[in-house]
């Protein structure tokens, strides 16, 4: 792969720090006026989702990481494995581990499309999207007449996650969810 | 997607700057310095190994040439000086390659201006009045802050006389990175940007002297009081955190002038840099006689931006690099 120098790092470029992939989030220069010039870079391992921030001096330069975000439909899980399909027409599938699934396994549904990151070919994190659409599967009865008080309660989704809804709410009904905070947005 | 067109500083802000390029105007119109305009271009650029030019081609009247666009106004209105000016300032538009960030913009304002007959110290006193007066506020009291006194206090290391070694081990940990294969300046810049910088210019202004000889090029040298090492008669002045200005009692020595220029594109020979033009025109004007005296180069649009209150010099310019 190709070698990226300090003048050349933006944000979202993927490059390669002590062995692990890292997406920059930011490169900050900092110059004495006449003296030598460092940059202050944040960076995400997108092994782990860790930010962290290390400084190099002007000039230095990263090997490039092979990595590709591509967006791919849910379909079945073996237990081990989570499979993902391609959506441009290949049927190409990956498998994916759990390690790599995160916290996106509590927002998975077939047949809608994530995002992921693949490393070398490999996936290393899926990415769901920001609003997702879910039946709620276990609830209590729904309170009639409580839509101004303002309460809420636990809900248990398709997807296994669990989210605070609002009284009125009844099992079997479609819900909109901002997967980014796991909050109740609407009824669908 | 959607083009970014717009301004990078709200209008009210640029309105703001329009007005505090005024005062600075009124601030040396009361001091009888007069405002002098020089070429962005010349055939000689500046050679200081840690600033990267700009260079461009163009059809002259002597043929093709390469032309470099100025890293500060400092030869021309040298040359200016040798002609018998006196006092002048210029707002100057400056190039720096490589340089974009919160702080810095490839293509930036430098507030530039000399004083002949004036001494260090006296021009340590009109920078402060200067910056009180487009800050439009007191900035609290002005302290002198030597440069090894400040690297004793924040890190317990006399940056003239310490090891090379122990230099870059401090640095290196201070960094999180190798500095192993880093000069002592190198080291130095290093824990002044990381370490010292921060803690600068809150509650008053700083003004940092008596640097390494090594770190000023064009400034005359004295003889630290302590014990004789060779200091610069440099100042940099500090307001919260950030560097403003950068001052010299000017070195007026053709020779010495030469031997420096000429180190440092031997540097940039050994650091694989490109070598730089060096300024003839610069060179003779110092033989023909530069009246002594001190400049100063201030960051115009880092001022600005303290004085509105603003987290970015990006904020404060019309279509910063990015947008530009």
């Amino acid at each position: 792969m190709a070698n990226y120098s300090t003048n050349e790092f933006k944000g979202g470029l993927k490059v390669m720090l002590d062995g692990d992939p890292c997406s920059i989030v930011e490169n900050e220069l900092v110059k004495p006026g006449k003296g030598q010039a460092f940059n202050r870079v944040k960076l995400r391992n997108l092994m782990t989702g860790r930010v962290l921030e290390h400084t190099f001096k002007s000039g230095d330069s990263l090997e490039a990481a092979d990595v590709m975000e591509l967006e791919m439909e849910y379909l079945y899980t073996d237990g081990d494995m989570w499979y993902f399909m391609k959506t441009d027409g290949s049927f190409e599938q990956y498998a994916v581990e759990k390690r790599a699934l995160g916290d996106t396994g509590k927002w998975l549904k077939e047949q809608v499309p994530y995002t992921l990151t693949l490393w070398n070919d490999n996936a290393i994190s899926v990415a769901a999207p920001n609003f997702i659409e879910l039946e709620v599967t276990e609830t209590d009865p729904g309170l009639k007449g409580d839509t101004a008080q303002g309460g809420s309660k636990p809900a248990t989704l398709s997807s296994g996650a669990v989210v605070r809804v609002p009284l009125f709410i009844n099992e079997g009904e479609v819900l909109k969810v901002d997967t980014r905070t796991g909050e109740y947005v609407s009824r669908a | 997607m959607a083009v970014d067109w717009g301004p990078t500083a709200t209008l009210e802000t640029l309105r703001e700057r329009a007005r505090l390029l005024a005062e600075v105007r009124g601030f040396f119109a009361e001091r009888d310095v007069w405002e002098v305009e020089t070429p962005v271009l010349g055939h000689g650029g500046s050679t200081e190994v840690h600033l990267a030019s700009l260079s461009t081609e163009a059809a002259t009247s002597a043929g093709r040439e390469r032309l470099w666009l100025q890293t500060s106004p400092e030869f021309a209105m040298k040359r200016l000086l040798a002609a018998g000016s006196g006092s002048i300032f210029q707002l100057a538009r400056s190039f720096r390659d490589g340089e974009v960030g919160r702080r810095h913009n490839l293509e930036f304002t430098m507030l530039e201006w000399y004083r002949p007959g004036l001494g260090l110290e006296a021009l340590i006193e009109e920078t402060a009045a200067l910056v009180a007066r487009v800050l439009g506020r007191d900035p609290g009291p002005l302290r002198r802050r030597r440069y090894r006194e400040l690297f004793r206090d924040a890190l317990g290391i006399d940056p003239f006389t310490e090891s090379l070694e122990a230099l870059r081990r401090l640095a290196g940990e201070r960094g999180g990175l190798s500095m192993a294969d880093s000069d002592r300046d190198g080291c130095l810049d290093l824990l002044m940007s990381f370490v010292i910088e921060p803690t600068l210019g809150r509650d008053g202004l700083d003004a940092v002297v008596d640097y390494p000889a090594s770190q000023a090029a064009l400034a005359r040298h004295h003889r630290d009081p302590e014990d004789g090492a060779r200091v610069a008669s440099r100042f940099e002045l500090y307001l919260d955190g950030l560097e403003l200005a950068n001052g010299y009692d000017e070195l007026t020595d053709a020779a010495e002038q030469r031997v420096r220029f000429t180190e440092d594109n031997l540097a940039r020979r050994e650091l694989g840099l490109p070598e730089v033009d060096v300024d003839a025109r610069l060179l003779a004007a110092l033989e023909s006689g530069l009246p002594e005296g001190s400049g100063v180069a201030l960051g115009l649009d880092r001022l600005i931006q303290l004085a509105l209150g603003k987290a970015s010099v990006a904020e404060v310019i019309a279509f910063a690099t990015p947008r530009c």
